[in-house]
C-alpha cells in the first residue's frame, strides 16, 4: 500500500458494508500525523463510519487500510482501538456512576495514576461536577467528560464525532482551544461535522463525504 | 485478566449499589415468583416441600434472566461501547468481572429465596442450609452460562426475546443438577455428586467464557 512515510491514516477503496449495505462505498484518503482534518456530510453521509472504521471499532468489508501502522484487514484491531481516543455523540461513559468514577475507571483500566483526573476535571472545567452522576449532567457537560475520558488516554489520533451537537457558544470556543492544543502537542485529529469549525486560526483540512465516498478534499 | 476482572466486578456491583434495580425490582420480582408458585400448588402441596427446589431454581432461572440484561444493558449504549473498546481490556478479565458480579447479586438474591422456600414453600431448615454449598455452585454456573449468552444474544444491543430462547436449553442441566442436589439435601441422598457434577459445569462455563468472550463482542 503506497502511503507517505508520516501518514497515520491510509484508505484505498475501502468499503464498509452493515447488513449488505453500504455504509463506505471505496474511500481513498491519507491523513497526516499531527494534523486536524473535518469530515463534512449530511446525515447517513458516513461520516461516523468514516471514523469508526479508522478507529477499529467496525471491520472493512474491502479495499485496504493502514491506521497507526495496523493493516484494518489482518492487524489486530484490539490493540488498534487502544491506541485511539473516541468521543461519540451517543455518551461515553457509564450513567450511573459520577464523572470522577468513570474517569477512576478508566485511569485503573490503562493502570494511570488516578493522581491525574483533579486536573483532568479542572481542565475540562467540571471540577465542581465530579461527583455529579454523568446521566445527571447536561449535554455540554457529558461532551466535556468525554473529552476528559480522552485527555486522561493521551491517544496519538483523535476521533471525534459530532463533538459541536449540544455545545454552547462556550463550549465550542473551549472545543477548538482544546483541539488546538491536542494538535500543537503532535496528535492527528480527525473531527466529523455538519459545520466547518468556528475558530479561523485552526485551519483544518475538510473532506466533505457524501454517499460513503470522499467527494471534496479542501486545504 | 485478575485485575480487570475485579475492576469490572467492582464497578458492575457499584452501579448495581447506586441504580438499586436489584433491591427493588430484581428481589421483589423473585418473593413474588415464590409466593405464586406456593399459591399455584394450594395449602395442600405447598406443605409438602417436595415441589420446593424444583420450584426455587425455576425462580431463579427467571430473576437470572432478568440479570443478565440489566448486566448487559450496563454497557449497551454505542457510544459506551465504543469508548470502553478504546480502553483495549482484556476480554477474558471483561467476562470474568461481569460473571462475578453477577454471581454476586444472584447470591443475595439465592439468599432472600431460599429463606422465602423455607417461609413459604415450607422446605425443611436444616436441608435446605445442607443444600447451601450446591446452590452457591450452581448460581455461580449459571452467572457465568448467563454471561457468556448475554453475549451471544448480541451484550444488550440485539433482540430481547433472544436470550432466553438461546439461554434456557443451556441452563436446563444446571437447573436438573440443582434440584437434584437440593432434594437430595431435603430427602437424603448423594447430593455430593450432583454438586461435583455442578462445579464441573461451572469450570467449564468459566473455560468457554474466558476463550469466547472476546469474539463475541467482536461479533
Amino acid at each position: 500500500m503506497a502511503s507517505s512515510p508520516t501518514s497515520i491514516v491510509t484508505l484505498r477503496d475501502a468499503v464498509v458494508l452493515v447488513g449488505g449495505f453500504p455504509l463506505l462505498s471505496g474511500v481513498n484518503l491519507d491523513l497526516e500525523a499531527g494534523t486536524l482534518s473535518v469530515v463534512t456530510g449530511a446525515n447517513g453521509a458516513g461520516k461516523t463510519s468514516l471514523l469508526r472504521l479508522v478507529g477499529g471499532l467496525v471491520s472493512l468489508s474491502s479495499g485496504t487500510g493502514e491506521v497507526s501502522g495496523i493493516d484494518l484487514a489482518t492487524g489486530d484491531l484490539r490493540e488498534l482501538r487502544r491506541r485511539v481516543g473516541w468521543l461519540g455523540h451517543e455518551g461515553s461513559f457509564y450513567d450511573d456512576l459520577s464523572a470522577k468514577e468513570n474517569l477512576v475507571f478508566a485511569a485503573k483500566a490503562l493502570s494511570r495514576p488516578t493522581s491525574e483526573i483533579d486536573g483532568v476535571l479542572y481542565r475540562v472545567g467540571l471540577t465542581s461536577r465530579a461527583s455529579m452522576a454523568a446521566k445527571h449532567l447536561s449535554a455540554g457537560q457529558r461532551r466535556r467528560l468525554g473529552l476528559a475520558w480522552i485527555l486522561l488516554r493521551r491517544p496519538t489520533l483523535w476521533l471525534l464525532d459530532e463533538p459541536y451537537a449540544s455545545l454552547d457558544d462556550e463550549g465550542r470556543t473551549f472545543f477548538d482551544q482544546l483541539v488546538g492544543d491536542v494538535v500543537r502537542s503532535g496528535a492527528t485529529v480527525l473531527v466529523s461535522a455538519h459545520d466547518p469549525l468556528r475558530s479561523s486560526n485552526l485551519h483544518p483540512r475538510t473532506l466533505t463525504l457524501a454517499g460513503g465516498l470522499v467527494v471534496g478534499d479542501e486545504g | 485478566m485478575i485485575r480487570i476482572a475485579l475492576l469490572v466486578a467492582a464497578k458492575d456491583l457499584r452501579i448495581e449499589r447506586r441504580s438499586r434495580v436489584l433491591l427493588w425490582q430484581v428481589l421483589p420480582f423473585g418473593v413474588m415468583g415464590l409466593v405464586l408458585s406456593g399459591l399455584a400448588l394450594g395449602p395442600t402441596h405447598a406443605g409438602h416441600s417436595s415441589a420446593g427446589p424444583g420450584l426455587f431454581y425455576l425462580v431463579m432461572l427467571l430473576v437470572t434472566l432478568l440479570m443478565i440484561n440489566r448486566s448487559q444493558a450496563i454497557e449497551g449504549s454505542r457510544g459506551t461501547r465504543a469508548s470502553v473498546a478504546t480502553l483495549g481490556l482484556d476480554p477474558a478479565g471483561v467476562f470474568l468481572g461481569k460473571a462475578l458480579a453477577l454471581a454476586v447479586e444472584l447470591w443475595i438474591t439465592g439468599a432472600v429465596l431460599l429463606a422465602g422456600a423455607v417461609l413459604v414453600l415450607h422446605t425443611a431448615l436444616v436441608g435446605t442450609l445442607q443444600a447451601l454449598p450446591s446452590v452457591v455452585v450452581i448460581l455461580a454456573a449459571l452467572a457465568a452460562a448467563g454471561t457468556l449468552y448475554g453475549a451471544l444474544s448480541g451484550g444488550g444491543q440485539g433482540p430481547a426475546t433472544l436470550l432466553p430462547v438461546l439461554s434456557l436449553p443451556g441452563f436446563a442441566p444446571l437447573l436438573i443438577a440443582g434440584e437434584r442436589s437440593f432434594s437430595a439435601s431435603l430427602h437424603g441422598g448423594a447430593f455430593w455428586q450432583w454438586w461435583v457434577i455442578s462445579l464441573v459445569a461451572l469450570v467449564a462455563y468459566l473455560a468457554m467464557g474466558i476463550l469466547l468472550y472476546g469474539v463475541l463482542e467482536d461479533s
